[in-house]
């Protein structure tokens, strides 16, 4: 990502992002609420259309006229903070939803497949079940999975635990650890500092739709540069 | 609370008054059944003991004359009001299946994204706001007095109940459009994002996430239209087209007697009652369904 802007009418949110993710980097975008976060990972997959800059994926620019937004989606996966799941649909739907209608593979397929991943995060039993019949924490952990069945090549995890009962944050965010560990990629808007520090590899601080400062988790998060992100820090800690 | 400074409490009445225990209670029944006689029965002596009741039953609650304008006299010049209501009944049948598709067209052209459709998604707001706008009487003398004087061949040429129909349609679809409309629109804007997030097209994203979840919510309001659009069949008969309604204004004219109005009275009651009362049923049921959810 290069210098994106994104305005909406005279209100301009993003001022000239710049960002690069390699493979199998998790980076933790953090930032005050407002600061444009949300806003950024949805011109990540271009639900949003930019008004400036320039955003690559696999060194193609998605800007090309070529581009077909659809395309580019399959290989993006996105979370929610308020999960989204689709309500008419039962759990394994949900997650056959996307590998079915838009990568048109064989029902059958993807469906031991889903079940396998559901298996990992221990609700294979709730396949069936609809998704206001699941906790808080489930449904977050069975969005994820939705996205994981496309494999995409970048997930992006807007605020997955802000809507959270404390009690459920832990599962989620040892799912996520996991992903880490097996070198998903990952672009993470979170105020979960703890996980930002344990799990990212490098942290983004977003201040008034401008990176401010940037580097190695620790470095950061412990050492920041900007009296804007010790600032920060300290209000979140 | 005084108990609080004297130190010694004393412990609240919290029962309920006796009289509100006998209402609440067993007596409830009872209590139900009683109010019931007393006003439906109050209604009907107001009604029977009027100085004019006796009249008023004669002029229309004639049992002798109610069965004749049902069955009608062709000879005596009257037509049967049970067999106008034929002429409603088909009316409404084609005009709610034209209403159903051309509603669902109207609302897709207006709810449409892309910029090639943009002179389809103008022309259905103006379309929308027209005929919401117009008493659907007017549009029915307009197409029914209008269309013939084109002069147009088989445009020109219809009965009066065809273009009754077609102007119930014309103007229903305006209606049933925004009711289309309204339930798309009361979908959470994130049930659209988390579909196209996973590369689903527009098309797909309304056909397999958004359309499904609307239907529910329509259902209810859709029916309340369709009751509606099944008494509005009535207003075809300003035309001339012969219905219930104009079979018992014929009747009325024809033997000074207004028994035939009541006659077509009940028979759209016969008509509405059942769709209005299944549509309670799924308006309780939905709202069951929403209390179990949340
Ligand atoms: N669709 C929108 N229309 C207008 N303003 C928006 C829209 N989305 C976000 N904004 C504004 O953009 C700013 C950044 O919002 P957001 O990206 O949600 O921040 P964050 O996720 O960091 O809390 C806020 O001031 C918000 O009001
Ligand atoms: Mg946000």
């Amino acid at each position: 990502m290069r210098d994106v802007r994104k305005r909406f009418k005279e209100h301009e949110v993003l001022t000239g992002v710049s960002l690069t993710l390699r493979r199998h980097e998790v980076v933790c975008l953090i930032g005050a609420s407002g600061s444009g976060k949300s806003t950024l990972l949805r011109c990540a997959n271009l639900l949003e259309r930019i008004d400036g800059g320039d955003i690559e994926l696999f060194g193609q620019s998605l800007l090309d006229p070529r581009v077909d937004p659809d395309r580019v989606r399959r290989h993006i996966g996105m979370v929610f903070q308020s999960f989204n799941l689709f309500p008419h649909l039962s759990v394994i739907d949900n997650i056959l939803l996307g590998p079915v209608h838009a990568l048109k593979r064989p029902r059958a397929d993807v469906r031991a497949e889903a079940l396998e991943l559901l298996g990992r995060i221990g609700l294979a039993a709730r396949a069936e079940d609809y998704p206001d019949r699941l906790s808080g924490g489930q449904q977050q952990r069975v969005a994820i999975v939705r996205s994981l069945a496309m494999h995409p090549a970048l997930l992006l995890l807007d605020e997955v635990t802000s809507a959270l009962d404390p009690t459920l944050v832990g599962e989620v965010l040892d799912l996520l650890t996991d992903l880490a560990r097996q070198g998903t990629t990952m672009l993470v808007a979170t105020h979960e500092m703890g996980f930002a520090r344990d799990v990212a590899h490098r942290v983004a601080f977003l201040e008034s739709g401008r990176v401010i400062e940037e580097g190695p988790a620790k470095d950061v998060l412990d050492h920041p540069r900007e009296a804007a992100t010790r600032t920060f820090l300290e209000r979140v800690r | 609370m005084s108990s609080a400074l004297d130190g010694e409490p004393v412990p609240p009445d919290l029962f309920a008054s006796r009289r509100q225990r006998l209402l609440a209670g067993r007596g409830g029944l009872a209590a139900s059944a009683v109010s019931g006689v007393v006003v439906i029965g109050g209604l009907a002596a107001v009604f029977w003991l009027a100085p004019g009741g006796a009249t008023m039953r004669y002029f229309f609650f004639n049992p002798p004359l109610m069965w004749q304008s049902f069955i009608g006299d062709p000879a005596k010049g009257f037509y049967s009001v049970g067999l106008g209501l034929l002429t409603n009944l088909w009316i409404f049948a084609v005009a709610e299946a034209l209403v159903l598709v051309c509603g669902m067209l109207l609302a897709s052209a207006r709810l449409s994204q892309s910029p090639v459709l943009f002179p389809f998604r103008l022309l259905a707001t103006a379309y929308t706001d027209v005929f919401r706008g117009i008493p659907i009487l007017l549009v029915i003398f307009i197409i029914g007095f209008g269309l013939p004087e084109l002069n147009l061949g088989t445009i020109s040429s219809q009965s009066p109940a065809v273009y009754g129909c077609a102007a119930l349609v014309i103007s229903y679809s305006a209606y049933v459009a925004e009711v289309y409309r309204a339930g798309v629109l009361s979908i959470p804007h994130g049930q659209l994002l988390a579909s196209r997030s996973l590369g689903l097209t527009h098309a797909t994203t309304m056909r397999r996430v958004i359309l499904p979840q609307a239907v529910r919510t329509v259902i209810p309001p859709l029916l309340n239209d369709l009751i509606s659009l099944q008494k509005d069949t009535a207003l075809v008969s300003v035309l001339g087209a012969i219905e219930t309604t104009r079979a018992a204004q014929i009747y009325g004219s024809t033997v000074f007697n207004f028994s035939g109005y009541t006659v077509a009275a009940l028979l759209f009651l016969i008509l509405t009652v059942p769709m209005t009362r299944f549509t309670d049923h799924l308006i309780a049921r939905d709202r069951a369904r929403r209390l179990a959810g949340a």
